[in-house]
């Protein structure tokens, strides 16, 4: 929270690397700028289809990891699904293809400044964030759990990577086809007492992030969680891609969740209301615009 | 090198360049800061500010369609007093050339608009937004134009040039030009997205919460540019800004050949947040190659006789 963010820079970077990763698609992109800039939970925002490209809305995704210096220069690797035709693009590239950057954008996770235990909860490839935090958070002396969420083992990522940054793995499917059935709600508020968490970390969709955010709040424990969502800008320009959330003060605004977020505390988002406009949001009037 | 000489004038105002940010494309301006000096754009339109904060339309709120963006954001701010307080003074602070969109409900919210937007220091113009509420007539129909401007022009220091934004639509669009030129306008802006619809490959249902959005972007270029040449054509003495779709120097220069003397870009700021800067470069490098010493002789070239418009000299 006290560190001072540098800004996004805009890049062309290059192609290193692009391969099939279970069911994902791990690229890794040469970015200079972007991995020093990188803190976990940042994200990377990408123009597909070229120069000529008529499809004008960037490609937003969390860093799964960044590397500032090594032999091929600062990289930034992403871990993405493929189910449309930008990131059928982006999965095509061959290595040295260039690719508009514009990164890292967003706040980060806030790190607690004590080495405590930390639970860190992701489902399928919106895990990809949790690797390079659970690597900065061991840095700092903290314990670090780990939870793997999935709808099937098919969806699963990043187990072997897990069992390398965490102290404890706990994998959990909804369809009971790999590890525990039943899901992050059932698992997670067992966890969080064995482990005595203090700060759960998770990154998924609304539904998941809101069963985290229940568990830390009973275990008196607290949240940081990335939705799993589309930007279309991601620098904050557009002002589309809000969510509603309870400030300080107790008033409830809609903001964004590329530039406020991605990465939200869990207790100020209004999860039950996610992709609405509720009726006390700040600035709601009676002239339509709001559900 | 010198270069060709980039200075336009909107009204009596004077800007460095012809390429301005549109409205709703630029956030608070803030947000392009890390990618574009916006001391160097030759204006920056602010996202329509109304009278009240907003808190705007539930999302999805914008989808990609074909060569644009469907997009409704149900003009989603902090309201005039937050504007003023926390967002203009930003901009005049960096000197910005800012041309503060206003967007009102009613007579008296306009009235009120532009009374305080008016008396408020850094404010390089007002663009009058007529599209909204989206089922407003006011940007199509010359009796509602006129009488918005009329409100507007009355509460506004003659020294701060009004913009009146109109809907890029061939049938009104000189109509409610030259309706909202009579009413006070110093310039004309057009235009607005169009209205339309984008369903979701899932669901088969409305891509956005709110059902329709705005359409924007490559896809309304030639609409829009169209509509610059008949205003033009039927309206010579007055100042156009062309809006839709514009994504190079080429498109800009188009658009000032078409009569417009400045252009507003605005969803490519979304696809590259550095257009503004490009596109203000590309355009000079085409001025240069067709020997325009200045923006000032390239506007409406394309609808007067004139021998040598190639680029090959």
């Amino acid at each position: 929270m006290t560190e001072v963010a540098r800004g996004p820079v805009q890049v062309m970077g290059e192609v290193l690397s692009n391969k099939r990763a279970g069911g994902y698609q791990h690229l890794t992109l040469v970015a200079p700028g972007v991995a020093e800039r990188f803190r976990p939970g940042n994200l990377v925002a990408l123009a597909v289809g070229g120069p000529l490209s008529d499809r004008l809305l960037r490609r937003s995704f969390p860093i799964y990891r960044a590397r500032a210096t090594g032999a091929y220069r600062a990289t930034v690797e992403l871990v993405f699904a493929v189910t449309e035709p930008g990131q059928e693009w982006l999965a095509g590239l061959p290595n040295g293809a260039s690719v508009d950057v514009v990164g890292p954008l967003g706040r980060p996770y806030a790190l607690p400044k004590e080495p405590v235990a930390c639970t860190l909860v992701g489902n399928g490839h919106a895990a990809a964030p949790l690797f390079s935090l659970a690597d900065r958070l061991r840095e700092r002396g903290c314990a670090v759990h780990m939870v793997l969420a999935a709808p099937s083992e098919r969806e699963l990522f990043g187990a072997l990577d897990a069992k390398r940054a965490a102290k404890t793995v706990v994998v959990t499917t909804e369809d009971g086809s790999i590890g525990l059935p039943g899901g992050v709600g059932v698992v997670l508020p067992d966890l969080l007492a064995r482990t005595g968490s203090d700060v759960v970390y998770a990154a998924g969709p609304a539904p998941m992030l809101h069963a985290v955010a229940a568990a830390a709040e009973s275990h008196g424990a607290w949240s940081q969680t990335t939705l799993d969502t589309d930007l279309v800008c991601a620098s904050g320009a557009c002002l589309t891609c809000v969510v509603p959330t309870v400030g300080e003060d107790g008033v409830s605004r809609t903001v964004r969740s590329c530039l406020e977020g991605p990465v939200f505390r869990g207790d100020r988002v209004r999860w039950a209301d996610i992709a609405t406009v509720p009726a006390d949001t700040w600035g709601t009037d009676h002239s339509g615009g709001a559900e | 090198m010198s270069g060709p000489d980039l200075t336009t004038t909107i009204g009596e105002v004077q800007l460095a360049s012809p390429v301005m940010v549109a409205a709703g494309c630029a956030g608070t301006g803030r947000e392009l800061e890390p990618f574009l000096d916006l001391g160097q754009v030759g204006g920056l339109v602010t996202r329509s500010v109304t009278l009240d904060p907003r808190s705007g339309e539930a999302p999805p709120r914008a989808v990609e369609t074909p060569a644009g963006v469907l997009s409704d954001t149900g003009l989603q701010g902090p309201g005039l007093q937050g504007f003023l307080a926390t967002e203009l003074p930003w901009l005049a602070q960096r000197r910005v050339r800012t041309v503060v969109s206003i967007a009102g409900q009613n007579l008296g919210e306009w009235a009120e608009l532009a009374r305080r937007v008016g008396l408020s220091p850094g404010v390089t113009a007002v663009e009058v937004n007529l599209a909204w509420p989206p089922d407003s007539a006011a940007a199509r129909d010359s009796y509602q134009a006129a009488k918005i401007l009329a409100a507007v022009r009355r509460d506004m220091p003659r020294g701060i040039p009004v913009l009146a934004k109109v809907a890029p639509l061939v049938h009104s669009v000189v109509d409610v030009s030259r309706a909202a030129v009579e009413a006070g306008a110093d310039a004309i802006v057009v235009g607005h997205g169009l209205p339309g619809m984008a369903l979701d490959r899932a669901t088969l249902r409305p891509a956005l919460r709110g059902g329709n959005g705005f359409l924007s972007g490559p896809a309304l270029n030639a609409v829009a540019l169209r509509c610059v040449w008949e205003v033009h054509a039927a309206l010579p003495e007055v100042d156009l800004v062309g809006s839709g779709g514009v994504r190079t120097g080429f498109d800009a220069l188009a658009m000032l050949a078409a009569g417009a003397r400045a252009v507003q870009v605005g969803s490519v700021v979304l696809h590259d947040p550095a257009a503004p800067r490009r596109i203000a470069a590309e355009l000079a490098e085409e001025l240069d190659r067709r020997c325009i010493p200045a923006v000032a002789e390239a506007v409406g070239r394309a609808q007067r006789p004139h021998p040598d418009l190639t680029g090959d000299a």
